[in-house]
C-alpha cells in the first residue's frame, strides 16, 4: 500500500490542525478512500482528536470510508443534464451495474456516483468514467460505454 | 525574476514584455475550459503544436472562450478567426490558414455580448502572468497603491454600485466598508469560488481562464479594507482550476505583486487556498468560513454579519469570483464609466451560464439590462430542436422560474427578484415545452434535501416532507390539500432557517406555484 505517500502528505502538514481538510483531500485523491488507519495517523500528525477527524471525514460527501471500485462511474444529475434526461440515463446505469449511487460492486469493478455539476453542460447528459466524459448519452449507449472498462 | 519594487518597475517590465511580442505574429488559442477539455481539446493542442512547430506560429492553451456547445474551440489571432468543433485532423488547415474560420464579431453567440471580463480569455495562457501583464494587468493595483488612498478606492467601488455576483446582489462597497470599519486587530478578504450550484459554470470559466484578474481585484480590495491575509475557497474537483490559481499566486509573489511590501508600497498581503469538499452549503458565507477554520461547514445565525465577525471572529469580507474580477476595471477606468453600463440598480456586465434546452450552451457576458430574449434567442440560438420555449430558470436550486411570456424582462437584480426568479450566481436554465414543472420543483428539492447540513429542523425535516409530497404528485398520487401543505411548509422553512439554503430552498417551488399553478392543480385528481 502507498503508506509512504500518506506519510509524505502528513510530513507537509505535521502539527497544523487547520490543514485537516486539505490533508484528507490529498489522501482521498491519492487512495480514493480513507482507511481507518490513515485517519488515526492524520489525528496524530495534525494533533487533532480522532473524533474530530472522523466528524469531518463523515460529514463531507467527497470522503469515502469504504474502498472504491477500479472504475468510478459518475452520472451527472445537474439541472441541465436533468432536463435533458439524466434520470433515464441513471436508471439504465443502475440496471446495468446493479448499483445504487454511492455503492461499489462486490468485484470492485465499478463505483457509482451521481450529482455535482462539472460545468460541461454543453455535453449533457453525460457519464464520466474515471474522468473521461462520454457526451450526449442515451440509455441505449450505456452498455457500449461500460463494456470498455473491466 | 526580480521582485518589482515600484510602479515604474512594473511599467518597465510591461514595456519589455510588450516589446518582445510581435502583434502581427499568428497565435492559435485553443480553449481548455470545462466543456472543451471534456471534449478532448488536449488532442487538438497536440496536433496543432506538431503542425505549428514547422512554422513560426504560437499555440496557446487558454481558458473558456464561451461557446462551449461548439467545442473544442480555437481562435486564431490576429483577426480573431473562430474555428468550432475542431478535431486533430483539422490542424494542418488551421495552421496553413486554408481552413475557413468565422470572425468572432460575426458569430451570433459573440456579437451580442459585451465581454469585459471574459473577453481576454482567448488571449491569455492562464499559467503565464506575462500574458496578463501584456494586456495591462496589475496597472489598477499600482494605481490603487500609489495614486489613491484606501478610502478613495472604497469610494470608487461604492460609486460604481458594484453588487455581489454570488447570489445576494448586496452592494460590495458597503460590505467592504463594514469590514474596514469593524473594530479588530486583523481582518480578512475571501474569494468565494465554490460554485456548487448545478448549471453554473461561469466562475470557474473566469477563474481558470484568467486567475490574475480575480487576484488583482482581491489585492486591491485587501488594501482598501486593510486586510493582510486573504483566502481563496474553491472547488477541489477541478485540477486545472487549482493548478492555475496556485501558479498565479506563485508568479504574483515572484514578481512582488503579492507577499511582503507589494511593489515597494509597504503593503503586505498573503493568500491561502482552501478547498470545498463537495457539499453545497459550504458555499454559504458563514459555513465557508467555518470550513476555512478546519471545522464542519455549518452556517451560523447572522445577527452579526461575517463582515464584522467571520473567520476566527475577525471581520471577513467575502465576495464571489466575478465580483472581485470587476474591481480592477472600476479602478482603472473609473466608477463613472462602470456605472454608465447597465440599469439604474444593476451596473456593469453579468456572466451567464446558459444550459438546458438551449441551442448554444456556454458562458455569455452581457450588460445588465439586456432583455432575456436577447440572451436566449440571439446569443443562445433559441430552444434546441426548434421546440417552443416554456420557462427560464435562474439561480439553480435556490432560484426561480418564469414563464416564456416574461422573456422581455431585463437582466436586472431587482426586476428578476420581483418576479420570483432572482439572478443568483447567473446560471440560466432554458426549458422547452416538454418540461414538467412539478418535477422541476421536486428535482431542486431533492438536490437540497441531500445538501442540507441538518442543523435547522425546518430545513432538515421540512424539505423532506415537501419532497415527499412532490414525489407523490409526480407519481400521480397527488391528494387534496397537497398544494396548501406545500405552501405552508415553504413559508415555515423560509422563515425559520438560519442560512440561505434553508431560507430559499422553497423558492423554486414558490415561483412555480406562482407562474405554473395550473400544472400543480392538474396533479390533484378529482376527489383525490
Amino acid at each position: 500500500m502507498c503508506s509512504d505517500k500518506i506519510d509524505q502528505i502528513l510530513a507537509r502538514h505535521r502539527g497544523k490542525p487547520g490543514a485537516l481538510i486539505r490533508v484528507l483531500i490529498e489522501i482521498q485523491h491519492e487512495k480514493r478512500w480513507l482507511p481507518k488507519e490513515a485517519l488515526a495517523k492524520v489525528a496524530q500528525a495534525l494533533e487533532v482528536p480522532l473524533s474530530r477527524v472522523t466528524q469531518i471525514a463523515t460529514f463531507y460527501k467527497t470522503f469515502s470510508l469504504k474502498p472504491k471500485g477500479r472504475h468510478e462511474v459518475h452520472v451527472c444529475t445537474g439541472s441541465s443534464c436533468h432536463v435533458r434526461g439524466a434520470a433515464r440515463l441513471l436508471a439504465e446505469v443502475q440496471r446495468m451495474t446493479g448499483l445504487k449511487p454511492g455503492e461499489t460492486d462486490s468485484e470492485s469493478r465499478f463505483s457509482l456516483e451521481t450529482g455535482s455539476c462539472l460545468g460541461s453542460c454543453s455535453l449533457g447528459p453525460e457519464i464520466i468514467v474515471d474522468g473521461t466524459h462520454h457526451a450526449r448519452m442515451t440509455p441505449a449507449k450505456v452498455e457500449g460505454v461500460l463494456k470498455r472498462y473491466s | 525574476m526580480a521582485k518589482l519594487r515600484s510602479a515604474a518597475g512594473l511599467e518597465t517590465l510591461r514595456a519589455d514584455i510588450v516589446s518582445r511580442r510581435d502583434p502581427g505574429k499568428r497565435c492559435i488559442a485553443v480553449c481548455a475550459g470545462a466543456g472543451c477539455d471534456a471534449a478532448c481539446s488536449a488532442a487538438v493542442v497536440d496536433a496543432l503544436r506538431e503542425e505549428a512547430a514547422k512554422k513560426s506560429i504560437d499555440v496557446k492553451v487558454t481558458g473558456c472562450h464561451g461557446l462551449c456547445e461548439k467545442g473544442p474551440n480555437v481562435v486564431v489571432t490576429p483577426g480573431e478567426l473562430c474555428y468550432f468543433g475542431v478535431r486533430p485532423e483539422d490542424a494542418p488547415g488551421i495552421v496553413a490558414g486554408t481552413a475557413k474560420g468565422v470572425r468572432m464579431d460575426e458569430v451570433p453567440f459573440y456579437k451580442h455580448q459585451m465581454r469585459l471580463l471574459i473577453g481576454d480569455n482567448p488571449r491569455i495562457d492562464p499559467t503565464r502572468i506575462e500574458d496578463y501583464l501584456a494586456l495591462g494587468g496589475y496597472a489598477a493595483l499600482s494605481k490603487a497603491l500609489f495614486q489613491m488612498t484606501p478610502d478613495q478606492v472604497l469610494d470608487q467601488v461604492k460609486k460604481a454600485n458594484l453588487r455581489g455576483r454570488g447570489g445576494g446582489g448586496f452592494p460590495a462597497g458597503l460590505k467592504w466598508e463594514t469590514a474596514k470599519n469593524a473594530p479588530a486587530d486583523e481582518r480578512y478578504v475571501i474569494v468565494n469560488g465554490h460554485e456548487g450550484e448545478p448549471g453554473a459554470f461561469m466562475d470557474r470559466a473566469l477563474f481558470t481562464g484568467n486567475p490574475h484578474k480575480v487576484l488583482e481585484g482581491l489585492i486591491i480590495g485587501a488594501h482598501a479594507i486593510g486586510a493582510h491575509r486573504g483566502f481563496i475557497y474553491t472547488r477541489h474537483d477541478s485540477p486545472k482550476l487549482i493548478e492555475h490559481i496556485e501558479t498565479a499566486l506563485a508568479q504574483a509573489e515572484a514578481y512582488g505583486l503579492l507577499g511582503e511590501n507589494i511593489l515597494g508600497s509597504g503593503f503586505d498581503f498573503e493568500v491561502e487556498v482552501h478547498f470545498d469538499v463537495g457539499i453545497f452549503v459550504s458555499g454559504e458565507s458563514s459555513a465557508l468560513m467555518r470550513s476555512i477554520e478546519g471545522n464542519p461547514p455549518e452556517p451560523r445565525p447572522k445577527y452579526v454579519r461575517t463582515s464584522v465577525s467571520g473567520i476566527w471572529e475577525k471581520p471577513s469580507n467575502l465576495n464571489n469570483v466575478e465580483t472581485w474580477a470587476n474591481v480592477s476595471q472600476i479602478i482603472s477606468r473609473g466608477a463613472d464609466w462602470y456605472a454608465s453600463i447597465g440599469t439604474e440598480g444593476s451596473k456593469g456586465t453579468k456572466l451567464v451560464s446558459l444550459s438546458g434546452h438551449v441551442v448554444n450552451s456556454g458562458v455569455a457576458e452581457v450588460p445588465m439590462g439586456t432583455p432575456l430574449r436577447t440572451i436566449v434567442h440571439d446569443i443562445g440560438g433559441g430552444v434546441a430542436d426548434a421546440k417552443p420555449l416554456k420557462a427560464l430558470h435562474f439561480g439553480g436550486p435556490m432560484g426561480g422560474s418564469i414563464p416564456e411570456r416574461l422573456i422581455d424582462t431585463p437582466l436586472d437584480f431587482d426586476a428578476l427578484a420581483a418576479l420570483g426568479a432572482p439572478i443568483g450566481a447567473g446560471g440560466l436554465l432554458v426549458m422547452d415545452d416538454g418540461t414538467d414543472m412539478v418535477d422541476m420543483a421536486r428535482y431542486f428539492l431533492e438536490f437540497l434535501t441531500h445538501e442540507s447540513c441538518g442543523k435547522c429542523v425546518p430545513c432538515r425535516e421540512g424539505l423532506l416532507q415537501m419532497l415527499k409530497i412532490l414525489t407523490s404528485m409526480t407519481n400521480g398520487k397527488g391528494r387534496n390539500g397537497d398544494i396548501a401543505r406545500l405552501e405552508d411548509l415553504a413559508e415555515v422553512t423560509g422563515m425559520a432557517c438560519l442560512c440561505a439554503l434553508g431560507k430559499t430552498a422553497s423558492d423554486p417551488l414558490r415561483s412555480m406555484l406562482r407562474h405554473f399553478k395550473d400544472e400543480y392543480e392538474a396533479r390533484i385528481p378529482a376527489g383525490g
